[in-house]
């Protein structure tokens, strides 16, 4: 289906919960509420007009400094994080992206572990990078820095010079069955 | 048969340090540490174009207590840096260590949160190779200058 066809159906069915859409060069998005995420992606992943059955990224953007003083006008936004959640429909070979807006400090989003499994190890990823809380998750760790690390990496405000060093052996990741749930 | 045949008299004079050190210094076995592409680049060394094994160094042993030459080739992050020191210690004196690359020798271009700015921070290291990557002739040249560097010292110093 093309893209700004599947635009039209959330539009339709969810009306004014699409905060707004996107669209250049034939890729097409939305954003929505973090409240609303679950339901408009099961409904992407069910529909069988549309039958997204994979999730192939999840990442995060930090709009740290977008707050409207920039010239842009494109570029203002009122919220620092956003998500954006990149799908696939092995089926119907189509794609399509939505994007959610964390608009609270608590930046808690719910995690779509129970939707696609493969969103376990994605979410970590923008946990560890991002420090959004994806409430749900059944192992929200660090994946990729190791597990001393203080802070989150990819934020805007983490200085570019700080470093941060591992004294310690890592060995207790290759047993730690929990590593790999 | 040998060279002694050639020789009136089967005997040569040397020291201890002399002969003990020509022989490490042609018989290297390199352990690759290999992170990033500079272990690509680090394949056409051994490869018959190059062929690191003209200088005595081609006896690549992915065992640490098998080899007395630490190749670090790459990018190495805080997470890994651990790993690294566990290796370089678990390798048998004499050991040297050749950093290649801008990454293994002082980060790179990668001034970044999650990359050790040099490995030097965590373990002595003997040659440094300048490059991005380097090419094979700039390890064959750090390993020829590492043989030099081996032929100048005492054997009494390594325990
Ligand atoms: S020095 Fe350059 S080629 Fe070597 S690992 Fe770093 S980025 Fe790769």
């Amino acid at each position: 289906m093309d893209q700004s066809q599947i635009t039209d159906r959330l539009k339709a069915r969810f009306g004014e919960r699409i905060l707004s859409t996107y669209a250049m060069c034939g890729q097409e998005a939305v954003t929505i509420l973090p409240a609303d995420l679950v339901e408009v992606l099961t409904f992407l992943r069910d529909e069988p007009e549309l039958r997204f059955n994979m999730l192939m990224d999840v990442g995060g953007v930090d709009y740290l400094g977008f707050g409207g003083d920039g010239e842009d006008e494109d570029e203002v936004r009122s919220h620092r994080f956003e998500i954006a959640y990149q799908m696939f429909s092995y089926d119907l070979r189509h794609r399509y992206r939505v994007k959610v807006a964390v608009k609270d400090d608590s930046v808690e989003v719910p995690s779509l572990w129970e939707i696609w499994r493969g969103a376990n190890w994605m979410e970590r990823e923008v946990f560890d990078m991002f420090g959004i809380r994806f409430t749900g998750h059944p192992n929200l760790r660090r994946i990729l820095n190791h597990d001393d690390f203080v802070g989150h990496p990819l934020r805007k405000d983490y200085p570019i010079t700080k470093r941060q060093k591992l004294s310690r052996p890592i060995d207790h990741l290759l047993t730690d069955k929990q590593e790999w749930a | 048969m040998g060279l002694e045949s050639q020789l009136d008299n089967p005997f040569l004079t040397t020291t201890i340090d002399t002969v003990v050190n020509w022989g490490r210094k042609y018989s290297m076995w390199p352990l690759p540490f290999g992170t990033a592409c500079c272990a690509v680049e680090f394949m056409g060394v051994v490869g018959p174009k190059y062929d690191i094994s003209r200088f005595g160094a081609e006896l690549v042993r992915f065992s640490p207590r098998q080899a007395d030459l630490l190749l670090v080739m790459g990018t190495v992050t805080q997470k890994m840096a651990p790993i690294l020191k566990q290796i370089y210690d678990q390798m048998p004196q004499p050991k040297w260590v050749v950093s290649m690359g801008a990454c293994a020798s002082s980060g790179g271009f990668y001034d970044n949160y999650s990359v050790v700015q040099g490995i030097d921070e965590i373990i002595p290291v003997d040659i440094y190779v300048a490059g991005c990557p380097p090419t094979p002739e700039n390890v064959i040249g750090a390993v020829y200058k590492l043989q030099q560097k081996i032929s100048q010292e005492k054997v009494a110093a390594w325990r």
